[in-house]
Order: C-alpha cells, then sequence, then structure tokens
C-alpha cells in the first residue's frame, strides 16, 4: 500500500476520551438515531413522503468529525443529510418540520428530506445529485481561503458517488490551490443495492487522492473516538495551510437505501452482526460503563432527554401548517 | 389482448430486441441484479446475462459517452438513466457527441443509441428528482424524443427505438410503470413521429404527452359530463412532432389545449402554438392554451407540490375557455 505511511487501520490508534466526552457522543449519537427511527416510523404512516434515506448505523462518523471542527467551518454533504444537521446543532423541530413539508421545516416545506441548509449554521445541503456536493465543498473551501477565515469545509459523500468524475476534478483543483477542504468518504459498502466490490476498481478509498497528492486517512467509522482522533488529524492539516485531504470512514447503514428499499442485495445475518458487534452507540456505551463514568439511571435519564426532545419535534411536525399557497412562487429569483 | 402494465411492456420489448439482435446490451446502474431500481429490467440478467446486462458505478457522463462510443463502434446500446435527472450528468455526450456526430462526420458515422428512464415529476421528490426534459431534447437536431403514455406504445416504440440507426431520448414515467393497458399479442411496432387520436371529439383538441395524456382523458370525460367533446390527441413523439395529426385535429375542433408537466418558456406547448400558428391559424376559433407545471422548481411540500403541477381539472377548465364556456 503506496500511502501505508499516512494510513491508519481500523481501531488503531484510538486517544483517550474523557468521561465527559464520552456521554457527549452518546448523547448526540442516540438523538440522531431516535430521531430518525422516528422519522422511520412517520414516514410509515404518510406523514413524510419522496424519499427518506436514512443515517442510522452511521452516527459516529458525523459526530466525531463535528467535535473536531468549529462552529464557523463549513459542511455540505448529499441527501443522507438528517445527522449532519442535527451534529451542526440545528434545530430537531425544523429538521422534522421539513421531513413533513411544513411551513416550520428549515426550507419552509419546499425542500424535504435531500434539501435542507442553515446559513447560520454554516450547514450547505443536502444535495440530491450523487457527488454534486463535491465541487460545491471544494468552492465552500475556495471562499473560506479566498477571505482568509481559517475555516474549514467538511465534504461528506458516499463510496458510491466517488465513482463520479467531478469528484476527481475536485480532487484536482483543491490540491493545485490548496483549499482547506477535508474529503469525507462516508463508506458505508452499499450504493443503494450496489455493494463496494461491484462498482470499484480498488477498494482503498483513501487513496484515490494520492495521484493529486493528496494524502489519505482510513478510520473505523463505527468508533467515534477513532473518528474524532482521525478527525483532528484531518481537519489540523487542512486548516494548516496544507490543503486538501482525504478520510475514508468505512460505516454501515443498517437501512435500506431509502424508505423504499427492501435490501434484498444483502442477508439479514450480515446486518445483524454488524449492529451487535460494531453498533457505534453501544460501543460507546459500553466504555462509559466499563469506566464507571456513568450509571444505569444516569444513562437512563439520557435516554429520556433524548425521547422528550425527539417526540417535540415529532409533535411540532405534525402541528406546524403545511406552507402557504401564496408562496408558490417565492424564494425562485431575489429581488435585484 | 393480454394486459401488461407499461413496467413489463418495457421489459418486453428490450427482451425481444435483445433476442432478435445480438448487438443490442442493456447498461446502467442497478439494472442487472437489482433488476432495475423500478425494476423495469426485470428478469434481463438472467436470460441473457452479465455480457448484455451491465451494472455500472454511478457515473452518467462516463457510461452515457461510453455508450455513445461503443454505437459508433456498431454496438446498439440502450442507456438506462435511473432518472432522467441524472442524465444531465451526461447530457454533453447526449448532445455534443451522440446528436451531432452524424453530421460532423458527413453521414459516415452513426449513433445508434437509446437512452431511457422516467423523466418529469414523481410524488414528493422534491426539485433535483422531478423534471421534464421533453423541451430540453426535443430542441436538439439530431435526436429523436419519444414519450409514450400507453402500455402498448410503451413498447412498440422501445422496439423501433432500438432498431432505428438514430440516437433517441426514451422519457418513461414512474407513475406510469405500474399502469396496466392491452398490448398485442406478437411483434408490435409503433413508428416514431407519429402521434395517435387516444379519443375522438369534435368541440376541441387536448394535445399532451407521457401522463399528461391521462390527464387529458379525465378531462375529456369531465368536460362530456357538460356536453363538451374533446378530441384527445397523444403525441407519442416529441421530435419529429406530429404537426400533420395535430392540424388536421384542430381542423375538426377549431380549438386547442396544449398538457405538460414541463415548464412553460420554450415549452412543448410553446412549440405546439408556434407550428399551430404557421400551419392552420385560420383554423381557429380561439387563442391556444397553455396547461403546464407552474414556472418554479417542484416543492416537496404535499399541497404545493400539487399546485404546482398539472391534473385534470385544469386541463378540463383550460378546454372550458378556449370554448368559451364557465
Ligand atoms: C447523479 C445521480 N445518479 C444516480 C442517483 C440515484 N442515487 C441516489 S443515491 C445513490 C447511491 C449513492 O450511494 P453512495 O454514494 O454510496 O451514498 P449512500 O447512499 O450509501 O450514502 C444513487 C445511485 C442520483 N441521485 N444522482
Ligand atoms: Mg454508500
Amino acid at each position: 500500500m503506496a500511502t501505508a505511511r499516512k494510513t491508519k487501520t481500523p481501531g488503531a490508534d484510538h486517544k483517550g476520551a474523557s468521561g465527559v466526552d464520552l456521554l457527549t457522543y452518546y448523547r448526540e449519537m442516540l438523538l440522531m438515531r431516535r430521531f430518525e427511527e422516528r422519522a422511520g416510523q412517520m414516514y410509515g404512516m404518510g406523514l413524510i413522503g419522496g424519499f427518506c434515506h436514512l443515517y442510522i448505523g452511521q452516527e459516529a462518523v458525523v459526530v466525531g468529525l463535528e467535535h473536531a471542527i468549529e462552529p464557523t467551518d463549513y459542511v455540505i454533504t448529499s441527501y443522507r443529510d438528517h445527522a449532519h444537521m442535527l451534529a451542526r446543532g440545528m434545530d430537531p423541530k425544523g429538521v422534522m418540520a421539513e421531513l413533513t413539508g411544513r411551513a416550520g421545516g428549515y426550507s419552509k416545506g419546499k425542500g424535504g428530506s435531500m434539501h435542507m441548509f442553515s446559513t447560520e449554521k454554516r450547514f450547505f445541503g443536502g444535495h440530491g445529485i450523487v457527488g454534486a456536493q463535491v465541487p460545491l465543498g471544494a468552492g465552500l473551501a475556495f471562499a473560506a481561503k479566498y477571505r482568509d477565515q481559517g475555516a474549514v469545509c467538511l465534504t461528506y459523500f458516499g463510496e458510491g458517488a466517488s465513482n463520479q468524475g467531478q469528484v476527481y476534478e475536485s480532487f484536482n483543483m483543491a490540491s493545485l490551490w490548496k483549499l482547506p477542504v477535508v474529503f469525507v468518504i462516508e463508506n458505508n459498502q452499499y450504493a443503494m443495492g450496489t455493494s463496494i466490490t461491484r462498482a470499484k476498481a480498488g477498494t482503498e478509498l483513501h487513496q484515490r487522492g494520492e495521484a493529486f497528492g493528496i494524502p489519505g486517512v482510513i478510520a473505523d467509522g463505527m468508533d467515534v473516538i477513532a473518528i474524532r482522533a482521525a478527525g483532528d488529524e484531518v481537519v489540523g492539516h487542512a486548516r494548516s495551510g496544507k490543503g486538501p485531504i482525504l478520510l475514508e470512514a468505512r460505516t454501515y447503514r443498517y437501512r435500506g437505501h431509502s424508505m423504499s428499499d427492501p435490501a434484498k442485495y444483502r442477508t439479514k445475518e450480515e446486518v445483524t452482526k454488524m449492529r451487535a458487534e460494531r453498533d457505534p452507540i453501544e460501543q460507546v456505551r459500553a466504555r462509559i460503563v466499563e469506566g464507571g463514568h456513568a450509571d444505569d439511571a444516569a444513562l437512563k435519564e439520557i435516554d429520556r432527554e433524548v425521547k422528550v426532545i425527539v417526540a417535540e419535534a415529532a409533535e411540532f411536525a405534525q402541528q406546524s401548517p403545511e406552507p402557504d399557497p401564496a408562496k408558490l412562487l417565492t424564494d425562485v429569483l431575489a429581488d435585484a | 389482448m393480454p394486459v401488461q402494465t407499461v413496467r413489463e411492456a418495457l421489459r418486453d420489448a428490450m427482451a425481444e430486441e435483445m433476442r432478435r439482435d445480438p448487438a443490442v446490451f442493456l447498461m446502467g446502474e442497478e439494472v442487472g441484479q437489482y433488476q432495475g431500481a423500478y425494476k423495469v429490467s426485470q428478469g434481463l440478467l438472467d436470460e441473457f446475462g452479465d455480457r448484455r446486462v451491465i451494472d455500472t458505478p454511478i457515473t452518467e457522463h462516463g457510461f452515457g459517452g461510453l455508450g455513445v462510443g461503443a454505437a459508433m463502434a456498431g454496438l446498439r446500446p440502450v442507456v438506462e438513466f435511473m432518472t432522467f435527472n441524472f442524465a444531465m450528468q451526461a447530457i454533453d455526450h447526449i448532445i455534443n457527441s451522440a446528436a451531432k456526430t452524424r453530421y460532423m462526420s458527413g453521414g459516415q458515422l452513426g449513433c445508434p443509441i437509446v437512452f431511457r428512464g422516467p423523466n418529469g415529476a414523481a410524488s414528493r421528490v422534491g426539485a433535483q428528482h422531478s423534471q421534464c426534459y421533453a423541451s430540453w431534447y426535443g430542441h436538439v437536431p439530431g435526436l429523436k424524443v419519444v414519450a409514450p403514455f400507453s402500455a402498448p406504445d410503451a413498447k412498440g416504440l422501445l422496439k423501433t427505438a432500438i432498431r432505428d440507426p438514430n440516437p433517441i431520448i426514451f422519457l418513461e414515467n414512474e407513475i406510469l410503470y405500474g399502469r396496466s393497458f392491452e398490448v398485442p399479442e406478437g411483434e408490435h411496432l409503433v413508428p416514431i413521429g407519429q402521434a395517435r387520436v387516444a379519443r375522438a371529439g369534435k368541440d376541441v383538441t387536448i394535445a399532451g404527452f407521457s401522463i399528461a395524456v391521462g390527464y387529458a382523458l379525465e378531462a375529456a370525460e369531465m368536460l362530456a359530463g357538460e356536453g363538451i367533446e374533446a378530441e384527445v390527441i397523444d403525441l407519442r413523439s416529441i421530435r419529429p412532432m406530429d404537426a400533420d395529426a395535430i392540424a388536421a385535429s384542430v381542423a375538426r375542433t377549431h380549438r386547442l389545449v396544449t398538457v405538460e408537466e414541463g415548464w412553460p418558456f420554450a415549452g412543448i406547448g410553446a412549440e405546439i402554438a408556434a407550428l399551430v400558428v404557421e400551419r392552420c391559424f385560420d383554423e381557429l376559433d380561439a387563442p391556444v392554451a397553455r396547461v403546464h407545471g407552474v414556472d418554479i422548481p417542484l416543492p416537496y411540500a404535499a399541497n404545493l407540490e400539487k399546485l404546482a403541477l398539472p391534473d385534470a381539472a385544469r386541463v378540463a377548465a383550460a378546454a372550458k375557455a378556449v370554448c368559451y364556456r364557465s
């Protein structure tokens, strides 16, 4: 492996995390999990329509990386975006209300699950065309560098997206112009029904920036501590002016590609095994208990708090009115 | 006649042409092992194997261009786009490489290729997944563009498209995939460039394509209850457009409503209005009315989406307006 110098193997080199850190990670990942479980139920009840892509199983990636960046940094991702928004500190009520297509949603009901944004939280979407967010992320980093803001851009995309040509056009420009961008490949093993080995010549995705002089790091995407450590490294690299860096997070989605995918392309055992042995939330929970950082009662209290937040979001998303029909034609162009 | 869904008719068309001509192959995302994102290619991998039913990576610009190259070399690719929204990644090859090459080569080089997949809105899939490309591709010399409504037309037109020596844009519709129609048994070909009278009438012509034909037929039923006999023209082909059929119908009814899901500006309705003005202006007893998608990116919210797309009620209202009935 040519990049062996820069490359870590999954699970290696964990930095010690404090009890406070572990409890924070636990709470944040649990909120994402419960939020999306609820979204899945609401989809089943017909309250959410169209496509709805759940992130369940991958929570460690976005939580670990969010803790490696600042609120002033930029984040952009694909349609599988609910957890990224919660990680950015966006209001669960506004996210859930967008899922139900209501006026209280982040896009006032006009965007839906795949298209939400918050300039305040520096979250730039929510993009439905596979790979399109990659040059956009390079552009956000370009703007950060242009304005000398010291900010970096986390640009998330799937391993399936990493076959799109525009990804490599972005790699070239980002490296050429030393843009402060972290390319994060969320390798969840599947692009819709296509497993990574069926679509890729060479499955070591962290090496895919090599020809452009972009170093690659690989991390265990089921382990939030490993991701946090890798995040510190890659964000530090991008922020220091050395240009782009590529992080491959090896992770796994438990649910179908979207709510309409029965996921017949893999065995139930494969999913069950992942959940049983590698679940990111269970791993942190075990560490908390082993380290004596919290007792059962304290963890139950976190569960309860999270439940309340999700229940309130779900309630808001059903009570918020449908968008005013008078808004049908607004927001197409800004007044000039 | 046996009844089939549009989905099955499309599958059968591909299977029959693949049996007939070993140069025909199918390529696209999830067309093989997954049996098609919308199950249109169900069973084809089993019958034809992975040499001829090819799962691609997510690289539309790449496999779109690769398909064009293979067609230049004499193969007959059927390239499936999971939806036509994603063909925007490949549109340079569709237009610059596929549509223009015969002309640029002085007739030397051909490009017998079919680009197919669902076009237009589905249900609440948002702005980036809900666009109608009929007018985009209809604009381009060197392409043929078809957009069937019924299962027999889907089958007959796809078979004809696969045999055609030119690049064809074959616009399907996700909502129509599950709809059933009678389909003739045996070899069934439908010529490109011919519209069909889907319902005869003498008071007003309603012309549309793809899912809009359904709205037009529904509207005709509503209008019949009010004593207006609407003639519904299923265009089937966008390019070449069957101007004769439209002009002949307008000569019978003297009034015209066009229906499409796409945007109004430079849309198919605008093109039809222009051709009617050129061909048979004197036959018109009222200005042409266009029913179309509202001129906005498609919203996700259920109530806004409904307001943004054409439906039978709006078609009927437009038909009444051109008949000066309220
Ligand atoms: C250009 C384009 N092609 C195809 C699609 C349909 N599509 C949506 S998601 C997806 C799979 C993407 O997989 P991956 O990049 O691994 O991301 P994941 O869904 O696993 O998070 C496909 C093929 C699309 N949205 N855009
Ligand atoms: Mg994936």
